[in-house]
């Protein structure tokens, strides 16, 4: 298992890649995998950027028990989370949630149950650039 | 006792800092907490409280040494 919350850019593919290069091959039949994207809208107003706030410590924390909790609930080989911090342009990577499993099952079912609570309890705040100023997003939208 | 107090996003601004050592009595909560760091304001109906970097009821008690933070609804992902 693998969580990582990092101020740079990041390519998810190439995330994937490398992370999947340390997976034993055979071993796993299905990878499932969630990358979520900065938009250029929200609510209706234009977009021109955003930093995303953490809680140093207790965000990661948090990323590796969602991890903890998912593999005590299905059958899981591996996790890898990333999550962007810092100053974000639209288009960028935000979040990299990929599971590998035996089965298909395990790994979207697991994959979801990370991304949702992921969004629903992990410690993340956002602030959005528009042309009326800074605004912080006041809540996630529900995913189910 | 002493704790340690973390305001994050909004809260951050709508306290005016990012956080404070706060001297309280031995018997205090994190609502207790909350009244002293913020200068007497009304904690808002939708903020989340982690004591120790876990998420804890408002009315959890702290102890000494603790770090008690404060932050509106998480908007991650």
């Amino acid at each position: 298992m693998a969580v990582e919350v990092r101020e740079q850019a990041f390519d998810p593919w190439r995330e994937m890649a490398d992370y999947e290069a340390r997976q034993t091959a055979g071993a796993y039949g299905a990878t499932a995998v969630f990358v979520g994207h900065m938009r250029d809208f929200n609510e209706g107003d234009a977009v021109q950027g955003m930093t995303l706030e953490h809680y140093p410590g207790m965000t990661e924390r948090h990323l590796e028990a969602i991890c903890g909790r998912a593999a005590d609930q299905w059958d899981l080989l591996d996790t890898l989370v990333v999550h962007r911090v810092g100053d974000l342009d639209p288009g960028d990577p935000i979040v990299l949630v990929a599971v590998w499993s035996a089965h298909r099952k395990d790994a979207f079912e697991a994959s979801r149950f990370i991304m949702e609570d992921l969004k629903s309890e992990a410690p993340f705040w956002k602030k959005e650039r528009t042309e009326a100023g800074d605004r912080w997003v006041e809540k996630n939208t529900p995913g189910y | 006792m002493t704790v340690s107090v973390k305001f994050f996003a909004s809260l951050k601004d709508q306290i005016g800092c990012d956080g404070a050592s706060v001297e309280i009595g031995e018997v205090a909560t994190a609502a207790d907490v909350w009244l002293q760091a913020s200068g007497g304001k009304p904690m808002p109906d939708n903020v989340l409280v982690a004591i120790n970097m876990e998420y804890a009821d408002r009315n959890a008690e702290v102890g000494n040494g603790d770090e008690v933070a404060f932050f509106p609804p998480v908007t991650g992902g």
